[in-house]
């Protein structure tokens, strides 16, 4: 708004506004996608502070702005989480339709509060009153109990009327009384934390006082901004109502009659959906780069789950996905599929313009044909059968390897930090996806072993690779990481099930490695060793509650 | 330590002929080559360390080889490719060491694994070949010589290069590391850091020879690059060919180089 605007429209009365708002939004959000209730202790947490709570972590002291650990000192049992706009926004767009449904013209200020020119409902309706009651009756119906509804002159004053304290769900202030109604705010409320600080300096400790001063002087000690404020104070608020335009739906749903619960029927019967959807985009010169795919269960859960795409999503794309979110879910365990699939909902997240994805005059670049071939292995095989590695920070050999399934992000990674206490480089050549349990012994054929106090028990002098079979155990923590199948064809690169015990050529070590003694779940005390063996090859070895276990080797 | 100078070696027909054994060689490298039937194939750039025990002294595109037992030796082959910008492939080796392939060369946002293929090997390998210049995968166990052949024609036809760890039926060279010695580790003290290895190389490209060769994989600053010959006074150039006959005592002092190499 600029001051010429201002000026101009300085005497024009403001416009009657209705205000719906949804107090704690982003928790009620939140509440419902974990599926806990709103009434529990509820923290919303970005950038270290609190962004939003729920009313009884409120009553318990928590305050938006706090930092993360006053609140919790404040609130013992505080459940805190990591704040999500993009989740505030899916979840109020029920409310916003709803609302577009009874009356058109829907403002949307921010996820739980959204703003309408109130003239015309009030008419059609039969009143101001009569327009609020039908709009808080459909928002009760839609699940929302404590939600506002305020009408007033400008939508200042109705945002200042839908904070006041109460439990009263309409509330109306008749035209021409918003200037009375805000006189006795305090001078926060226009919003501008250096303005208002300045102002109550001053000794200006409401709004009344400053709208009580004159317009000019206002304009000419503060500027633009003192004038916008000072319109706002004096209930002259002549922002208009801007709807937004509705969203064009591109999501796409199937249901299914009786429920499916085999993943080729579901991909089948997908199979025109998905290439409607994409078609549609396509004629509205869209691509799509990453979806969310819904399921619905018969039993009522829904498991949705966002796929990005390096490229842009063709109809093959969208099914392999649901393929394969399905294919995640089946078998046991937390998060499977209890019962048959009744409907499946595909949700475009990112889109963008075609014209940044149009094949180059010379055909396509040598990357799409890689990118193709790679996606038929994953659509052969499953999306994390393909990957990608990334070295990440980490002082042992298999959490410093990070593999990323083809098609994800592969993120900023990247180790420059120092990691005192990792294992001197060269780096192995042949990590084990899982420990592989050796022998070592000593001279006499002993057990070698190491002491509480860090000292070995004897020599070690004897080698042997007891088992070919991966580790049933897993050297504390360290071989937790891929869990693959049993495959036959394996790594060994032509070593024998079992191998012949070998004297020792050189070794080294112990290497204690006493990591996370913090948390007991997942602290992991043991020792690393390097050995080389009579025919020159190198193991990284590691012993573990007195079993000896090789986590890699240098072939 | 001496095994590789193949002393107990059948003399095979270069044998005596060592002093004008490199020129003759030369011939019969042109004789084959004007004798070829296929038409010359691509070479791909591969790290000059390795270049003696390849034969045409490069990878080419369309072959296959074969490495036993060392994923480093197939890294070290990787490097080369994957530096001049080519995509790589690893197939059914879910132990494959990312950082050990990253640190020898090989860039891992052009390296793509397949862990598990399962019972899907052919089709993957297949598809990867598509798309991929290099593929390192390990056979399965009950590979028939038909898919083997099957595949070695797909590999010509898309100009991909097949490295098999362990044994392939036809392979253009099998190289393999028959000794090998770590510095820098002791009986208790110290940490590995470089290691000097001979690698062995047998295969129908070398026209029944056998080549052989020291390297550093890696040096103590992670290269892979040959032994300097200078350091051993005499030394026959590092592909070593063809049994030659060693004089006595030389032995020893390569020995002593060695260790002194390894002091350093």
């Amino acid at each position: 708004m600029t001051l010429i605007e201002n000026t101009a429209v300085r005497h024009s009365q403001a416009t009657r506004t209705m205000v719906l708002w949804c107090p704690d939004w982003p928790v009620r959000a939140l509440a419902q996608f974990e599926g806990i209730p709103v009434e529990e202790r509820i923290a919303l947490v970005e950038h270290g502070v609190v962004f939003a709570c729920s009313a009884s972590a409120r009553a318990e002291g928590v305050r938006r702005g706090q930092r993360i650990r006053e609140a919790q000192a404040a609130c013992v049992d505080l459940m805190a989480f990591d704040y999500d706009p993009a989740l505030d926004y899916r979840s109020f767009e029920p409310v916003a339709l709803a609302v577009e449904e009874l009356m058109p013209g829907v403002q949307l200020l921010r996820p739980g509060m959204c703003a309408l020119a109130a003239r015309g409902p009030a008419r059609y309706y039969g009143g101001e009153r009569a327009a609020a009651g039908v709009l808080l009756t459909a928002l009760v119906g839609l699940g929302v109990e404590d939600a506002r509804i305020t009408v007033a002159d400008g939508r200042f004053a109705a945002e200042q009327l839908a904070r006041m304290p109460g439990e009263t769900g309409i509330r109306i202030v008749e035209a021409g009384g918003s200037p009375q109604f805000l006189a006795d705010h305090p001078i926060e409320a226009v919003g501008d934390s250096n303005l208002s600080m300045l102002l109550r300096r001053l000794g200006l400790t409401t709004l009344g006082s400053f709208a009580a001063l004159d317009f000019r002087d206002v304009r000419a000690r503060f500027g633009e901004t003192g004038v916008y404020a000072h319109t706002l104070a004096s209930g002259r608020d002549v922002r208009r109502v801007v709807p937004r335009l509705p969203p064009q739906l591109r999501d796409i749903e199937v249901a299914f009659e009786p429920p499916l619960d085999r993943v080729d029927q579901i991909t089948f019967a997908f199979r025109t959906a998905a290439e409607r959807f994409v078609d549609e985009l396509t004629s509205a010169l869209l691509v799509c780069t990453s979806i969310r795919v819904e399921l619905h269960t018969d039993n009522g859960l829904v498991h949705d789950r966002g796929w990005g795409h390096p490229r842009w999503f063709s109809a093959n794309d969208v099914l392999d996905r649901i393929r394969w979110q399905v294919q995640g879910r089946t078998g046991a365990g937390a998060g499977a599929l209890t019962s048959a699939i009744s409907r499946v909902r595909v949700l475009p997240e990112g889109l963008d313009s075609i014209g940044n994805y149009e094949t180059g005059l010379w055909g396509s670049t040598p990357d799409d044909r890689i990118h193709h071939g790679l996606s038929r292995v994953q659509s052969l095989l499953g999306h994390g059968a393909v990957m990608t590695a990334v070295i990440a920070g980490g002082r042992g050999v298999v959490e410093r390897q990070v593999m990323i399934p083809w098609g994800d992000p592969r993120g900023g990674a990247g180790d420059e930090h120092p990691w005192p206490g990792s294992i001197p480089l060269p780096a192995p050549s042949t990590v084990f996806e899982k420990p592989r349990a050796v022998t070592v012994q000593g001279h006499d054929g002993g057990p070698v072993d190491v002491t509480d106090r860090g000292s070995l028990t004897c020599v070690p002098a004897l080698f042997a690779v007891s088992d070919a079979g991966a580790g049933v155990g897993r050297v504390a923590g360290a071989g937790g990481m891929g869990g693959g199948a049993a495959h036959g064809g394996g790594a060994g690169g032509g070593l024998a099930a079992v191998e012949r015990q070998q004297p020792i050529a050189a070794w080294a070590g112990p290497w204690p490695v006493y990591e996370r003694w913090w948390d007991q779940a997942v602290a992991r005390s043991f020792h690393r060793f390097q050995v080389v063996d009579a025919s020159g090859t190198a193991w990284l070895l590691a012993l573990h509650e007195h079993g000896w276990w090789a986590e890699a080797r240098y072939d | 330590m001496f095994e590789y100078w193949g002393v107990s070696e059948p003399a095979v027909l270069l044998a005596d002929a060592a002093p004008a054994a490199p020129s003759v060689r030369d011939l019969q490298e042109r004789i084959r080559q004007m004798q070829t039937t296929k038409l010359e194939t691509r070479s791909l750039q591969t790290s000059p360390a390795l270049a003696p025990l390849l034969p045409g002294g490069a990878l080419k595109a369309g072959s296959a080889y074969s490495v036993e037992g060392s994923n480093a030796l197939v890294m070290a082959l990787m490097a080369g490719p994957s530096a001049a910008g080519a995509w790589c492939g690893v197939v059914g080796l879910p132990d494959f060491g990312a950082e050990a392939a990253s640190r020898s060369g090989v860039d891992l946002e052009r390296l793509v694994f397949v862990p598990h293929p399962g019972d899907q090997w052919l089709t993957v390998v297949s598809a990867i070949i598509d798309v991929v210049t290099v593929v390192v995968t390990v056979a399965p166990p009950r590979l028939g010589d038909a898919l083997a052949a099957r595949l070695a024609a797909r590999i010509r036809q898309r100009e991909a290069t097949l490295i098999v760890l362990g044994g392939w039926p036809q392979s253009d060279a099998t190289l393999r590391i028959t000794e090998s010695t770590w510095g820098g580790i002791g009986e208790g003290h110290g940490h590995l850091a470089s290691r000097q290895v001979t690698v062995n190389a047998v295969g129908k490209g070398f026209m029944g020879q056998k080549r052989s060769a020291r390297l550093w994989l890696p040096d103590a600053s992670e290269q892979v690059r040959a032994v300097e010959p200078a350091a051993v006074p005499g030394a026959v150039p590092a592909a070593v060919v063809a049994p030659v006959r060693v004089p006595r005592g030389w032995g020893a002092g390569r020995v002593f180089a060695d260790a002194q190499e390894l002091a350093g």
